[in-house]
């Protein structure tokens, strides 16, 4: 009730305006919750796995992008359901900590709210229900802890890494290449990073597009691609010995950030201001040569005349280079980004072996490239592919698998793929259920149920029979006391993800569920939805 | 609702749809395959062209075009349906990267995704399929490059197949009656680039009138743009300046000034300052010693005059792509600002003659013998502005093949032949590879063996019979085989010498496969709300 009265029966308002919000209490809120949150995680379940399926989206200005990337995927719906977003920021978290495994927590987060559902149909509360999930949950991560396995990433030319990057690149339409694709992004991984600290700093790797010629294009430069070209089409396209001029200062005169006015008055002056300007220009010049730079990278752009005086002193030029390039140009060529002209010395110059444009196309576009740098920590995957669609997809594809790589480099315990991880804990949780006396109990079963439907939902999006095989894998990791029993989805004859090679990093499992189960925790504890009824 | 009578809360904006499984897949097909079957007539040399008229309310829209190259007509359509979004995207990055082929790539796509629904339609998984066709492209491009042969850069021979390519190209484009004419013509234009592929050095001029068998091919270089008046119109043994640089008024680029006088001297004063330095500027210009000066940007009759009394030719507004094939072809500097007299040797571009010449009604100006001798220009005449424009487009065309070939250097039989080599490719791995995806590779040949079919149905040939012969010549061992279109029947392709580019069949058979399997793997299609629009 949203309207009250006090002590002398006269009504006072609760909430304002209330017939322009819409409201939904108790029972009826949990449900529309869980089925929103339900709708999103059935559309991403037809996209786990090797062979999962695509989305296609198209955005409100009509753009196309087909992904099969979880994350990509709800963040393009555009989604106003509230709980609903719940399960976007959801994909996004593991996004944005592990990189992978974005569809696997909605679709996980999606069966355990299923399972709230009939828990809340069966008249169980449902702060029990987030408590036993919560005690559930606790018992999966500890169990997977207790079967993973260390690997050693560096044994057999790193064939580990290629492997888990491999399993992370199955599922794309790039998995055709995955192998090439999975070298070229462990070769990048390993080196940019620091594995005496085990860590990467993937800022060093930048990844390029252009469409054109065919995934198979796609290779991997030890330097840094820029999508610019020279300022002025005759300087020299390649410059061996680069010595670099990083700026930050446009090559104009200056502009005082104060508000400044200078009055000419009579002809004196006039021509004062004109030798004025023309001298700056000639400093800027000689000051940028004198340090001993061959070549000037700047963030701003130029003047006619001093593009030409660059040109005339034989000192190649770029325009317009972007902040995160020059960062990322600074880091490699061990360049000091020089905000000043006064400031430029010759200590300051970044060094790389050659700086080259190169051309692709008909169409005349041309990049630049800078390889051979002092500090060789940046590297470039330069991405083709037939459309637009397929490089955007591509791209996506090689960051999770660098992402994948970057874990398993900062933690090397891995899991076993194929839905064999999820089984196991399930089969954990379902014997500690047993010893749980409380209502939670029901809860706990329910937890290991949705595990199951992990395996189960790959096990449908391969084509096999989801009982079925869920039930044989379940039986023989019971009788072999095998936990790497899983779903055979390449119909490789095998269903030991040992021999399948499919790894997964400890990392990402872990965080699938504990995400998962904090967002259920969470829309189970909503009992009341208010919003504008425009919304 | 949902079957057990649960009403499904709305999770997605308003006006924002979904469609799922096989609804999601009907669209893809059904909006790719009607985008393929829309540029399908045009594609061989008996293909028809489309008229595009731009639709709504201004002069311009009512610039019709003429044309039958597919990029052009894609581009310009308007779609709607993601998946027919995405056969126009590949066939631009085709254009893009090789300039030719965009119909066919557009639709092979079609045919293969045509395939594939008929395979859907017996229970087939989408993923089936894409295995399939991975293999069948693997095979098929195997195949192709096996085929194709190559010869020496230098030799007669690459020549004569630049000659073969070139008329293969033509021969489905307006100008086919003139090809053997137009063929010379690129392949000249082309071998002068020297192996760079660089097509800013070739420049098209067009001009309506006369036929088009009165285009050329003119060795110098065409400015579009006329001489100063007062200015001599030929120049023999020119040395010229190119310039960026402002000659109108010369503003000080110091930020913040303003002109605040308290009389009239002062502002006579100023004046007179302001034109001092614009002589100051003619006179570092004229330490050069140029006889003739080229700017990008407008001259203001002073400067424009002291420099004609100096005996130098003027030409201003030269836009900045004129000027930059100008600096390129006579190896002069763009400056842009005159302080180094001295370098006046490395700086100014060199060539025999610069004259005005007229073409049809307009004046231009010739600049022969250049310094660097790969600029050259096609004048291109035609009894309409929409023949030209179509013209334009095939020889942008040939000169794209001609270039990639250059590249390349790999060539095929034409006339179907490398598509009917890569379905029987295909067909044979069929036989060898177990399981649901050697139905996807028979698919994928069958999708191959399309576009000959649809070359001679567009001919109003019999194409069941005749590519039924194909492939019993082709069986016999008759590898050069392929289809004359000329009269309807099967023939050596080495005898009447038609050939193609491998690149261009290689990247379509790429881009096409890979537009597929993205439209394949697709089950669910999320339109988000269309973006409001204020009408302010």
């Amino acid at each position: 009730m949203s309207l009250a009265f006090d002590d002398y029966g006269r009504p006072y308002i609760i909430l304002r305006d209330q017939g322009q919000k819409k409201r939904m209490k108790g029972l009826e809120a949990y449900k529309s919750n869980i089925l929103a949150a339900k709708a999103i995680a059935n559309t991403l379940q037809s996209s786990l796995g090797p062979k999962g399926m695509d989305k296609m989206l198209v955005s409100p200005d009509g753009d196309v992008s087909v992904t099969n990337d979880g994350a990509t995927i709800v963040e393009k719906m555009e989604i106003q359901h509230p709980t609903a977003k719940l399960l976007v920021e959801l994909s996004q978290s593991q996004d944005a900590e592990i990189g992978d495994g974005t569809t696997g927590v909605v679709v996980l987060a999606g069966k355990l709210l299923e399972q709230a559902l009939t828990l809340l149909d069966k008249g169980i509360h449902p702060l029990k229900i987030s408590d036993g999930f919560d005690r559930a949950c606790d018992v999966a991560i500890k169990h997977l802890e207790q079967i993973a396995e260390e690997i050693d990433i560096q044994a057999n030319d790193h064939e580990a890494l290629i492997q888990a990057a491999c399993t992370a690149l199955g599922s794309k339409v790039v998995s055709k290449r995955k192998r090439e694709l999975g070298k070229i992004a462990v070769t990048a991984v390993l080196d940019v990073a620091d594995l005496t600290r085990k860590d990467v700093n993937l800022d060093l790797i930048k990844i390029q597009t252009k469409t054109g010629g065919s995934v198979e294009d796609t290779r991997l430069i030890s330097g840094i691609l820029i999508d610019k070209d020279m300022s002025h089409p005759q300087m020299q396209k390649e410059v061996t010995d680069a010595k670099i001029c990083l700026l930050t200062c446009p090559f104009e005169p200056p502009k005082p950030k104060t508000k400044h006015n200078i009055n000419i008055s009579n002809a004196e002056d006039y021509n004062k201001l004109y030798q004025q300007e023309q001298q700056y220009f000639i400093d800027m010049v000689k000051l940028v040569k004198n340090s001993g730079a061959n070549i000037a990278l700047c963030q701003w752009g130029f003047d006619d005349e001093a593009n030409h005086l660059l040109l005339q002193n034989d000192l190649p030029a770029v325009r317009w280079v972007s902040g995160t390039d020059v960062e990322l140009i600074a880091m490699a060529t061990g360049a000091r980004i020089i905000p000043r002209f006064q400031e430029i010395t010759p200590e300051k110059l970044g060094k790389a072996g050659s700086i080259k444009e190169v051309q692709f196309g008909t169409s005349n576009e041309r990049m630049l490239v800078i390889e051979n740098c002092q500090c060789t920590k940046a590297v470039t995957i330069l991405i083709r592919g037939g459309s637009q669609m397929i490089v955007d997809e591509a791209k996506r594809s090689i960051h999770d698998a660098i992402c994948v790589i970057r874990n398993l480099i900062k933690d090397n315990r891995i899991v076993y793929g194929g839905g064999s991880a999820e089984l196991a804990c399930a089969l954990q949780v379902l014997q500690y259920a047993d010893e749980v006396s409380s209502v939670e109990q029901y809860a706990v079963r329910s937890f290991a149920d949705a595990l199951e439907g992990i395996p189960s939902c790959l096990a449908d999006n391969c084509g096999l029979n989801p009982i079925t095989s869920v039930a044989q894998a379940k039986s023989r990791q019971l009788s072999e006391k095998n936990p790497r029993i899983g779903i055979d989805c390449m119909d490789l004859g095998t269903t030991d993800m040992k021999e399948q090679r499919i790894y997964e990093t400890l990392s990402s499992k872990k965080q699938q569920i504990q995400l998962a189960t904090q967002v259920v925790k969470m829309i189970l504890k909503i009992d009341d939805v208010i919003a504008p009824d425009d919304y | 609702m949902d079957i057990v009578g649960n009403v499904l809360p709305q999770v997605l904006k308003d006006e924002a749809t979904e469609d799922k499984g096989e609804m999601a897949r009907l669209q893809s097909f059904v909006g790719a395959i009607a985008v393929a079957d829309l540029v399908k007539t045009t594609l061989g040399p008996k293909g028809m062209d489309k008229i595009l008229k731009p639709t709504g309310p201004g002069q311009e829209m009512t610039h019709i075009t003429v044309t039958n190259d597919g990029a052009t007509i894609l581009k310009s359509m308007y779609v709607e349906n993601p998946a027919a979004k995405i056969l126009i995207e590949i066939s631009k990055t085709q254009d893009e990267e090789v300039g030719d082929g965009t119909t066919t790539v557009a639709v092979l796509a079609g045919e293969l995704l045509r395939e594939g629904e008929k395979l859907i339609q017996k229970r087939i998984h989408p993923q089936h399929v894409i295995a399939g066709w991975r293999i069948a492209r693997d095979v098929a491009l195997k195949r192709l490059r096996d085929i194709s042969s190559e010869n020496d850069i230098e030799s007669q021979e690459f020549h004569n197949d630049l000659v073969k390519i070139a008329r293969t190209t033509l021969s489905s484009k307006l100008i086919t009656q003139d090809r053997d004419y137009f063929a010379d013509l690129c392949v000249k234009a082309v071998l002068r680039l020297k192996g760079s592929s660089n097509l800013d050095y070739i420049q098209i001029i067009k001009l309506p009138g006369g036929t088009i068998r009165d285009s050329y091919l003119d060795d110098g270089f065409i400015l579009k743009k006329q001489i100063t008046i007062g200015c001599k119109r030929r120049i023999e043994n020119a040395k010229i300046l190119v310039a960026n640089t402002a000659m109108d008024y010369d503003k000080i680029k110091i930020y913040g000034t303003k002109v605040k006088v308290n009389s009239m001297d002062k502002v006579a004063e100023i004046e007179a300052a302001e034109k001092e330095k614009m002589k100051h500027k003619v006179d570092k210009i004229l330490k050069y010693q140029p006889t003739v000066f080229v700017n990008r940007q407008l001259i203001y009759n002073y400067p424009e005059q002291l420099l004609a009394d100096s005996g130098i030719t003027v030409i201003e507004h030269a836009d900045f792509e004129g000027m930059e094939r100008v600096a390129a072809a006579t190896g002069a500097e763009i400056l842009s600002t005159f302080d180094a007299p001295e370098r006046r040797d490395s700086v100014l571009g060199h060539c025999d003659l610069i004259e005005e010449i007229m073409i049809g009604e307009e004046k231009m100006i010739k600049f022969t013998g250049c310094k660097k001798n790969e600029a050259c220009t096609i004048v291109l005449r035609g009894s309409s502005i929409h023949i030209l424009d179509e013209v334009d487009r095939s020889i942008h065309d040939v000169l794209c093949v001609l270039t990639t070939t250059v590249k390349n250097r790999r060539v095929v039989w034409g006339g179907g032949n490398s598509e009917m080599q890569m379905a029987a490719a295909c067909e044979e791995e069929a036989k060898k590879v177990q399981g649901k995806q050697a139905l996807a590779i028979e698919a994928y040949a069958r999708a191959l063996r399309q576009i000959p079919t649809i070359i001679c149905d567009n001919g109003g040939y019999d194409s069941a019979e005749l590519i039924q012969n194909f492939n019993v010549e082709l069986q016999k061992g008759n590898l050069t085989f392929g289809l004359n279109m000329n009269d309807g029947t099967i023939g050596d392709m080495q005898e009447l010498g038609v050939k193609e580019c491998m690149r261009v069949k290689e990247q379509a058979v790429m881009a096409a496969s890979e537009a597929a399997e993205l439209i394949m793997r697709v089950d669910d299609i999320v339109k988000c709300a269309p973006r409001k629009r204020d009408r302010a």
